[in-house]
């Protein structure tokens, strides 16, 4: 075989492999989809879940998804955001202290969930009694989220040019001030497309989960806006199943009739939610960026 | 002349502020390097705890076959086995790795050499929306796609090694192939044009130049793949079949160390020593979590020369 010969060969064998993946690909999106979508309705998407009859609901699984990431982005912003100004403001860039913090920051990104989760559970959930409850899985989520929203608030700190800062310092300014007046607001449509792609991933999120935030949905009274009461969706301290903590539930138990139904139609959910997320992540960044800046 | 000289040697309200930030941003920092530490102190103080207050010999738990920590044999100790677990673990792992690879690469390949056009247009999009997909989903599919078709095509109960392995195989395609798409993004361009301005055919300037080049990328993508696929709990716990016994062949159920860990941990008593057997697999977890750091950190350091 020539060298011709060959470069036909594998340019053939490099289209069946890009083809086959694209199939796949396809057809994973495909099967989640058809199979998914048709189970949407305003009653599945509101209605309570049952556990042991048919035409049950995720209403309290999805609100308590959206309000765990709520929770743990009130929690794990401030600190990302503390934790990126610091390493690329103030913290000098060839001292070892910094580097073994970044490493400390890359091995905690690394760290597979289930073992943070695990970690959650014997520090808060029993050594600090906090139970399962949505405090307990916030805090776990938050130390899933911490690395990635650290580095993503540093990257978009690290866009903006030195200009920008040696023009603060002449005009008299501190660093913090320079920091807080002009980087920060020049950074930020990058530093909101992060927050929101780390919603989308921590959105998804169950193996943290389990043991943080409970396996269990308990009633909710939609009518009751008392965060200090047992039944109001407020109360952080009740357990909380969230999505896709019940997709894997209902799928290992197997005790619910119409489980796969369900599961379908929650994956539906999980995977147009990370598409959301991801097109507003766009979407937010383009029109932050024309708001703050003269560009047309 | 007191007070101007008392207002230049004061402290400026603005630098009090920026010790003030300085203070607070740094104590954020800290409170992640804190939580690093204290996640390998505690979960290392619950998984040594095996070895030092139960007197487990380590060589028996990492070679021992049999994992029923409930029940003690003729001599009066506990079968920790975690053989079978470890095994499993490896074996989706490397297998999962083993089939993305090829995937991998060749899909890069053809998005940047051979079809940038319908690569940027349908398969970056797509690639990045599947890395972003939740795990449970991907195990949600393995167990009414994969499993049926795996029981109906090998025989047997459909779950095991091989069904973990292709899930994983799913999970982790995407991520690989986007990395691999950066790396041969960031082979210079001048690479190609020397390749084929020497008369080399489009394959050989693919082969011999272009991956060459940017191996040490595709390695990190790779190791980083594997270090995702290690750490999978759900996708993998259920398709796996848990069964903690030594994998027989590919088709019969197994565990992982994951699978293992989320059905056990909330099913045992803390202290006990089917407890801290767990914990102690969790140890391992976190340390191979480690070594796949330190092996993306030498490839990204030899790569860089």
């Amino acid at each position: 075989m020539n060298a011709k010969q060959a470069d036909k060969v594998a340019t053939i064998v490099l289209y069946v492999i890009a083809g086959s993946v694209i199939l796949i690909l396809a057809a994973l999106l495909g099967y989640i989809l058809i199979q998914g979508v048709p189970h949407l309705s305003w009653h599945f998407l509101t209605a309570p879940a049952t556990a042991f009859t048919a035409g049950g609901g995720i209403g309290v699984q999805l609100f308590n998804s959206f309000y765990l990431l709520f929770i743990t982005m009130l929690i794990s912003f401030p600190i990302a955001l503390g934790a990126g100004i610091y390493l690329n403001e103030y913290a000098n860039q060839k001292s070892r202290l910094t580097g073994l913090v970044r490493t400390a920051i890359e091995i905690l990104s690394s760290l597979p969930s289930v073992v943070v989760g695990l970690f959650g559970f014997l520090l808060f959930v029993v050594q600090f009694k906090l139970g399962f409850s949505i405090l307990s899985g916030a805090i776990a989520l938050t130390f899933f989220n911490l690395p990635l929203l650290t580095r993503s608030v540093e990257e978009s700190l690290r866009t903006i040019p030195n200009l920008q800062r040696e023009a603060g310092a002449a005009l008299g300014l501190s660093r913090w001030e320079t920091v807080v007046h002009i980087i920060l607001p020049a950074a930020l449509p990058s530093i909101v497309t992060g927050i929101v792609l780390s919603a989308g991933r921590v959105f998804g999120e169950a193996a943290a989960l389990i043991y943080t935030a409970g396996q269990s949905a308990p009633a909710l009274n939609f009518a009751d806006w008392n965060p200090f009461n047992v039944s109001s969706p407020l109360n952080i301290m009740r357990p909380a199943e969230t999505l896709a903590v019940h997709i894997w539930k209902i799928n290992s138990e197997g005790i619910m009739p119409d489980a796969a139904a369900v599961s379908a139609g929650a994956s539906a959910v999980l995977i147009i939610a990370v598409l959301l997320f991801n097109f507003l992540a766009r979407y937010l960044s383009n029109s932050l960026y024309k708001r703050l800046t003269a560009t047309k | 002349m007191d007070e101007i000289r008392e207002s230049l040697l004061k402290e400026s309200k603005a630098a009090r502020r920026d010790k003030f930030g300085r203070a607070i941003s740094f104590s954020a920092l800290l409170l992640i390097v804190v939580v690093v530490v204290s996640i390998f102190y505690f979960v290392a103080s619950k998984g040594l705890a095996t070895f030092f207050v139960n007197k487990v010999n380590i060589w028996d738990f990492l070679t021992g076959t049999k994992w029923a920590p409930g029940q003690v044999d003729a001599h009066g100790k506990a079968f920790v086995g975690a053989a079978p677990m470890i095994t499993g673990s490896f074996l989706v792992t490397f297998l999962s790795a083993l089939i993305a690879t090829p995937f991998a690469i060749g899909t890069a390949v053809f998005m940047t050499e051979i079809s940038p056009k319908r690569g940027a247009k349908i398969l970056g999009p797509v690639t990045e929306l599947l890395v972003g997909i939740p795990s449970v989903v991907y195990g949600f599919i393995g167990v009414s796609v994969l499993v049926p078709f795996m029981r109906a095509t090998f025989g047997g109960s459909g779950f095991g090694i091989l069904s973990g392995s292709m899930v994983l195989f799913v999970m982790i395609l995407p991520t690989v192939t986007s990395m691999t798409v950066d790396t041969l993004k960031a082979v210079p361009r001048h690479y190609r044009e020397s390749a084929l301005a020497l008369g080399a055919t489009r394959w050989q300037m693919i082969y011999k130049v272009i991956l060459r080049g940017a191996t040490p990328g595709i390695l990190t993508a790779v190791v980083f793949g594997m270090a995702r696929a290690f750490g999978e709990a759900l996708a993998v716990q259920m398709v796996v079949g848990n069964a903690a016994l030594m994998p027989q062949n590919l088709t019969s159920p197994a565990a992982t160390l994951t699978s293992v860990l989320t059905q056990g941990i909330g099913n045992t008593v803390m202290g006990s020593l089917e407890n801290n057997a767990l914990w102690s697999l969790a140890l391992i977890l976190l340390l191979m979590s480690l070594v796949f750091n330190t092996v993306i950190r030498a490839i990204a350091k030899k790569g860089a020369m």
